[in-house]
């Protein structure tokens, strides 16, 4: 029961925080920003219109935003929000996880491709290479978790008894693995510096231009879905950051979305104080987490044992 | 160069007094002054007794010369030759029906019937709707791609359509067409009653409404023979200074906002609003529409406003060095501008570039300084020293002339010189007369050419926003630059699409 509460809080609250990355960036330009349930207001105006389709889609084109919502609720099924046992669980869920999010991203870029635009060919061939590298981050954590926890399961991995966190004995280990889930949380959510989600360019646009052409309830199913996808990252860090252990289910609850709060400002303040990066540097940068990662594996191969 | 002749900057010529050189010696002289370091500031056609006449004119240094001739329905290109005709002779075919032989890309500019209804040069239909008859530079093999952006775009940028040859990530070529916001501004500028002139002339690129309006109410005055007192040279300055601020503030802003870094976005949004309120302060619109007019301002500055405007700067000035250092000393702004975009001066000087995207590439011309009209004589030039060609420089180049036009603000604002409101005044245009004007509009040269026929009615109105020559500078920037890095490139130049198609 806890866990399905926790899990419809977590269904709902998710386009809250996105405002808070807003209200971040207004703050730093001096403006003061749009209102912090602006994604809701969004979401339920697209809900309000038509859809728009071009001759050249076909039905590829309409499963899109669809499966990618859907992944992303999946992922959310997993996870052990504010510290409750998730709703679905089981040893190596992690796995599925994971490529049930490269699922979605599969099903963004065939409906980008279907379009035949010139952009969103090219936004596609963006993301499967940023995402592909990415991969490769995300699995060199999860070996380090199974090298900690001995487990391949979010349950496990963080409401477990001994769950992975930087108060642990590996603290410093995942002092490492913050920053670069960090990294993969912009990368996979187009922030900045990575992409540009305010953009109107669409040449320089990465995720932005495979949606170019999905219009009314279609984006907002697609905007619903990078919301949590966006929420799902964050959590991520928010459990290594700090055990859920309270006892008081309500106390978790508060925690819990107080540093959620504090990783979207944080995702606020870099989008403030950086620019983007030129297209050929995004590679590099992705691949600096991955290397930080495996630093942190090689590492727990001598010290801790 | 000794059968041309030599002219200066608004003074009015008799048009017997150009020299008519026979095409061979003509398309010569020409092609002397464009190899030694000259560029065209007028190349154009129109009809003289049943004939199609050309008329040049060049600048080179500090002289200007002009020079006319004969043409029947064709002639041997001069873009086969040098570059710099090459978009001067596209227009000419299309207004005129006049073929240049041997023009390695003959393609139309505008989309539009030449004007004498004659064959069409090149085989287009215009009851069709755009896109018409003529190809596009194609490159082929695996792993090339085209992409096609516009003419309609996201956000609120100009119709223009923009042609990509690509290999992955990176650009081989890129074709330009405009033409889409073509109104006839030529043709109709002749025809109109003499007080509408000034309106249209504020239209022609909406961001250069004193710079085009000043270009041609200083061709009108020269060949109306008025004269325009101090007082109003002032505040005509002060005008055309503001209106260079304002969007170079605007286009930092936004080169800011291209690369995702938001703060100095906002900020330099505040702030060109800022000048733009001082031309409201000067006459009542803030992009200064109404404020000139033939013969002097339709505005005088009093007092209160000289004090408005010196306020203000003072305010202003130490904000917009700290957004400039922010926006400069930013280091991940520096690795998207720097060497990014990068039009090498022999390049820039090979197409004849203009205004700060010629001074950023290394070429130093500024009309203002070359050229100079009303007030500008006695003022102070700008020095600019980083000229490596790239969107850094373009963008330092701005950063510059911000500084430099608040101080001329500042010492014209304290010139004493009070003028009467001008409206519209009754004057008589010289019969069979030719004039040229230039200024340094924000975005370059302005050029504007005027013909009356033997009774001083308007014959030819001529034309030119820097635009025309920069554009193919922005096509030639993306050459192997990564095609995520164009809007960076484009809003570097922030070319007028309206100012080009006329």
């Amino acid at each position: 029961m806890e866990s399905i509460i926790s899990f419809g809080i977590a269904m709902l609250a998710a386009p809250l925080f996105p405002g808070v990355i807003l209200k971040m960036k207004a703050f730093w330009a001096g403006k003061k920003g749009p209102p912090l349930l602006i994604k809701y207001y969004t979401f339920f105006k697209l809900l309000k219109k038509g859809s728009v389709y071009s001759n050249s889609t076909t039905f590829v084109f309409k499963m899109g935003p669809t499966v990618s919502l859907g992944a992303a609720i999946m992922a959310l099924l997993f996870f052990p929000l504010g510290g409750t046992a998730p709703i679905l669980a089981f040893e190596g869920d992690v796995i599925l996880i994971f490529y049930m999010l490269a699922l979605g991203r599969f099903f963004t870029i065939c409906a980008a491709l279907d379009t035949a635009s010139p952009f969103e060919g090219m936004g596609a061939a963006r993301e499967a290479y940023y995402s592909t590298l990415a991969e490769a981050t995300v699995f060199v954590i999860l070996v380090l978790f199974y090298r900690l926890s001995g487990a391949l399961s979010f349950a496990e991995f963080f409401s477990g008894p001994a769950p992975i966190t930087v108060m642990g004995p590996a603290g410093a280990l995942l002092l490492l693995v913050i920053v670069s889930l960090f990294m993969v949380l912009l990368t996979e959510n187009s922030r900045v510096p990575v992409d540009d989600p305010a953009t109107h360019l669409e040449l320089t646009m990465i995720h932005e231009v495979m949606i170019l052409d999905h219009s009314g309830p279609d984006l907002a199913l697609i905007e619903l879905g990078a919301f949590y996808k966006l929420f799902f990252y964050a959590a991520f860090i928010t459990h290594i950051l700090h055990p859920l252990q309270y006892g008081a289910p309500w106390v978790n609850g508060l925690v819990f979305y107080g540093i959620m709060a504090l990783i979207y400002a944080a995702v606020g303040l870099t989008e403030s104080i950086m620019a983007r990066f030129r297209m050929n540097l995004v590679p590099k940068f992705i691949l600096t987490s991955f290397a930080l990662v495996f630093f942190a594996t090689i590492l727990t191969m001598g010290v801790i044992k | 160069m000794d059968n041309l002749l030599q002219i200066k900057n608004g003074e009015k010529v008799s048009r017997a007094d150009i020299p008519q050189l026979p095409f061979a010696d003509f398309r010569q002289a020409l092609l002397d002054i464009a190899d030694q370091d000259g560029y065209i500031v007028q190349f154009f056609a129109y009809q003289a007794e049943q004939a199609n006449r050309l008329l040049a004119v060049l600048r080179q240094g500090k002289t200007l010369y002009a020079a006319g001739c004969e043409v029947g329905d064709s002639y041997p290109s001069l873009t086969a030759a040098n570059e710099k005709f090459h978009m001067f002779e596209r227009e000419i075919a299309e207004q005129h029906g006049i073929r240049p032989e041997n023009h390695p890309w003959l393609k139309m500019v505008r989309y539009h019937q030449n004007y004498q209804g004659k064959a069409d040069v090149f085989a287009n239909d215009y009851r069709q709707e755009i896109p018409g008859n003529y190809p596009y530079f194609q490159v082929a093999g695996e792993d090339i791609h085209e992409v096609a952006v516009g003419p309609v775009h996201a956000g609120i940028i100009e119709p223009g359509h923009f042609r990509f040859q690509c290999i992955g990530e990176t650009v081989l070529h890129l074709e330009i067409q405009l033409g889409y916001q073509h109104r006839g501004v030529e043709t109709m500028l002749p025809t109109v009653p003499r007080k509408r002139l000034p309106v249209i002339c504020e239209s022609i690129a909406g961001d250069t409404a004193i710079g085009h309006n000043l270009t041609s109410c200083q061709a009108l005055e020269a060949l109306g023979d008025l004269t325009v007192d101090q007082g109003a040279q002032v505040v005509r300055a002060i005008a055309l200074e503001l209106e260079r601020i304002a969007n170079h503030v605007g286009d930092l802003g936004a080169l800011s906002g291209d690369v995702a870094f938001n703060p100095p976005a906002a900020y330099f949004g505040r702030l060109r609003g800022e000048f733009l309120n001082l031309l409201q302060v000067l006459c009542g619109n803030r992009f200064g529409k109404g404020l000139i007019r033939a013969g002097g301002v339709a505005f005088r500055m009093g007092e209160e406003q000289r004090r408005l405007i010196l306020d203000k700067i003072n305010e202003t000035r130490p904000e917009l060095e700290h957004v400039c250092d922010l926006l400069f000393s930013a280091h991940t702004v520096l690795a998207r501008f720097d060497a990014t975009g990068t039009v090498p001066r022999e390049r820039a000087r090979e197409l004849g570039l203009v205004g700060y995207a010629g001074r950023a590439s290394g070429l130093g011309y500024d009309a203002r300084v070359t050229f100079p009209t009303g007030c500008y004589p006695d003022l102070p030039p700008n020095q600019n020293e980083m000229t490596n060609g790239d969107v850094n420089s373009r963008a330092t180049v701005r950063r510059e002339e911000i500084m430099h036009s608040l101080d001329l603000i500042e010492t014209l604002v304290r010139r004493q010189g009070e003028t009467e409101p001008v409206f519209l005044k009754d004057y008589q245009l010289a019969p069979s007369s030719f004039v040229v004007t230039i200024n340094e509009g924000w975005r370059g040269e302005i050029s504007h050419c005027l013909l009356t026929d033997d009774q001083g009615r308007l014959e030819r109105y001529k034309v030119k926003d820097p635009s025309f020559h920069n554009w193919t500078g922005l096509a030639m920037s993306l050459r192997d630059e990564e095609i995520s890095d164009f809007p960076l490139c484009n809003k570097s130049f922030n070319l007028s699409y309206c100012g080009f198609d006329l």
